[in-house]
């Protein structure tokens, strides 16, 4: 067999196979550090061997079984875990076949379950994901959240250290602890989207790359845990944003709000795709709520009351001050400016909303419309001051420019 | 109860410090000798800490050792259990979760 198609042969088998691997490896060697390099090595050596002797049937199978002879190879030659290579090579037999997988206790949500435990603080539970079950490089996620690499390799050892350390077990959670651990494990998703979608800073107002490993997360949990609606309408609200990400900027790199997207841009197969999820979450939820927003900002004509009464709720079941924001613009839209600005008032009274960013935009597009134009000003430069995302940036000095100079005034969503 | 401060080390401080077991241990036998002495054990570093708190109801849980220094130690259990989780589920029961918090700490297995 070629190189070449060797080499394709182990990137299919790194997409389809790694997570599989790895999560059945740390079950058995119970360490996170020694299965990664193990299931390293392993894609390494397939390389060489498969090339010479072909791909062989279960790809899965064969990566497990070198990936396990190497875990041995490894513990025995590191000193100083000497009794526990002991143990680990006695539990380990080298020349067992790889285990059938096993659909209801699958490694791969016991590995998900394990990297978003709640005794790890959030950006630690995202980072082990991100490098664990999507086999991210510790570079590419330095880069999405914007820290040095040194740091974020610190803080994925230490997350590390902390499930060997202090007995975080790897296991799914007893279905009377489900709920709440898996909406530990939809917010780290979320927040990998999110990462993606909205970069905080950064020149670029989205990064692909990201948004596409959030919606491959989204899919893995549907398909482990295909009665979870909430698992469901995540994975469709990320369609459905992430179906726009083309509209969302001009070829100059320009923000686009959603009324001026050239719809012909959007990706009809997500939108699709986005909207057959939704309906698999037939159960009111905080996504299921979002989602729906979502699919309705798909619409010609665009339902504002429908949406400020989908906000209302979702303001009651999962209170968050992104959605009292929202709830306050999709009100100024479906009752007029003065009601947004009414519902906006106990935020901006709020110390802790200061420097929330969103809170200071909406509030100057609600005052730009009931016409108080030097309000609207000082609102816009506060939110100005507090983006460090260079598109965003962009459009809020562009409509803060309108204001002051009088200017046709500019629609936004 | 005596309660045992460390200052923080790097690596070859704590070899400084496992190095000084036999005098740990000559003191720990003499304490048992004599009848003194009804447990101890080393606790893991901070950073396999878990702070359990509860509030509104709902379990809170951060990451790291209790560093509030207002709040006084005011007490300890020493529980056997088979992982964290079961650890937290006991933790969260204790009245005190509700105003103060609990550290949740493994012993140290010592090597």
């Amino acid at each position: 067999m070629t190189e070449d198609d060797a080499r394709a042969a182990v990137a299919r088998a790194f997409r389809e196979e790694r997570t599989s691997v790895l999560a059945t490896l740390i079950r058995q060697t119970g360490d996170f550090g020694l299965a990664e390099d193990a299931v390293q090595d392993a894609f390494a050596a397939a390389l060489v061997t498969w090339r010479r002797d072909g791909v062989p049937d279960r790809p899965g199978a064969w990566l497990l079984v070198a990936a396990r002879r190497r875990a041995i190879d490894l513990a025995r030659r590191s000193r100083s875990q000497h009794e526990r290579a002991a143990r680990l090579a006695a539990s380990l037999d080298p020349d067992a076949p790889a285990e059938e997988p096993d659909p209801i206790g699958d490694d791969r949500l016991r590995l998900i379950f394990t990297c978003c435990h709640p005794a790890l603080d959030l950006p630690a539970r995202v980072a082990l994901t991100l490098r664990t079950v999507g086999g991210l490089t510790t570079g590419e996620i330095a880069r999405a959240f914007l820290v040095a690499e040194p740091t974020m390799g610190k803080r994925l050892v230490r997350a590390k250290h902390k499930i060997a350390e202090a007995g975080i077990r790897y296991r799914v959670p007893e279905a009377d602890e489900l709920p709440a651990r898996l909406r530990g494990v939809l917010r780290v998703v979320y927040v990998v989207f999110t990462a993606g979608y909205a970069p905080a800073d950064g020149d670029r107002a989205v990064r692909a790359e990201m948004c596409a490993e959030a919606i491959r997360l989204g899919r893995l949990l549907c398909e482990l845990l295909p009665a979870e609606t909430e698992a469901w309408a995540l994975l469709s609200l990320m369609l459905l944003h992430d179906a726009r990400r083309a509209a969302r900027t001009d070829p100059d790199g320009r923000f686009v709000p959603l009324d001026r997207q050239d719809r012909g841009r959007w990706d009809r197969a997500r939108i699709g795709e986005g909207l057959a999820a939704l309906r698999r979450a037939d159960r009111p939820g905080p996504y299921q709520l979002q989602a729906a927003i979502a699919a309705l900002h798909l619409t010609e004509r665009t339902d504002w009351g429908a949406i400020a009464a989908l906000y209302d709720r979702l303001c009651e079941l999962a209170p968050s001050p992104v959605a009292e924001v929202s709830r306050a613009v999709a009100a100024g839209f479906a009752d007029g400016p003065a009601t947004g600005l009414t519902l906006l008032e106990p935020l901006l009274a709020a110390p802790a909303m200061r420097d929330y960013q969103p809170l200071h935009a909406a509030h100057a597009e609600l005052l730009r419309r009931t016409g108080d134009r030097a309000g609207a000003a000082a609102a816009y430069r506060r939110a100005i001051e507090l983006t460090g995302n260079a598109v965003e940036r962009a459009e809020l000095l562009r409509r803060y420019n309108d204001v002051q100079n009088g200017g046709a005034p500019a629609t936004v969503r | 109860m005596l309660l045992l401060y460390a200052p923080e080390t790097d690596e070859a401080g704590e070899r400084e410090r496992w190095g000084e077991m036999p005098l740990w241990l000559e003191v720990t036998e003499s304490l048992r000798a004599a009848g003194v002495l009804i447990a101890n054990g080393p606790l893991s570093p901070p950073r396999s800490a878990t702070t359990l708190r509860v509030r509104g109801g709902a379990v809170e849980l951060t990451d790291g050792p209790f560093a509030e220094t207002r709040e006084h130690l005011a007490g300890y259990y020493l529980l056997r259990c088979a992982d964290l989780d079961e650890a937290l589920r006991h933790a969260a029961r204790l009245p005190m979760a509700r105003y103060g918090a609990i550290e949740v700490r493994p012993i140290a297995e010592v090597p």
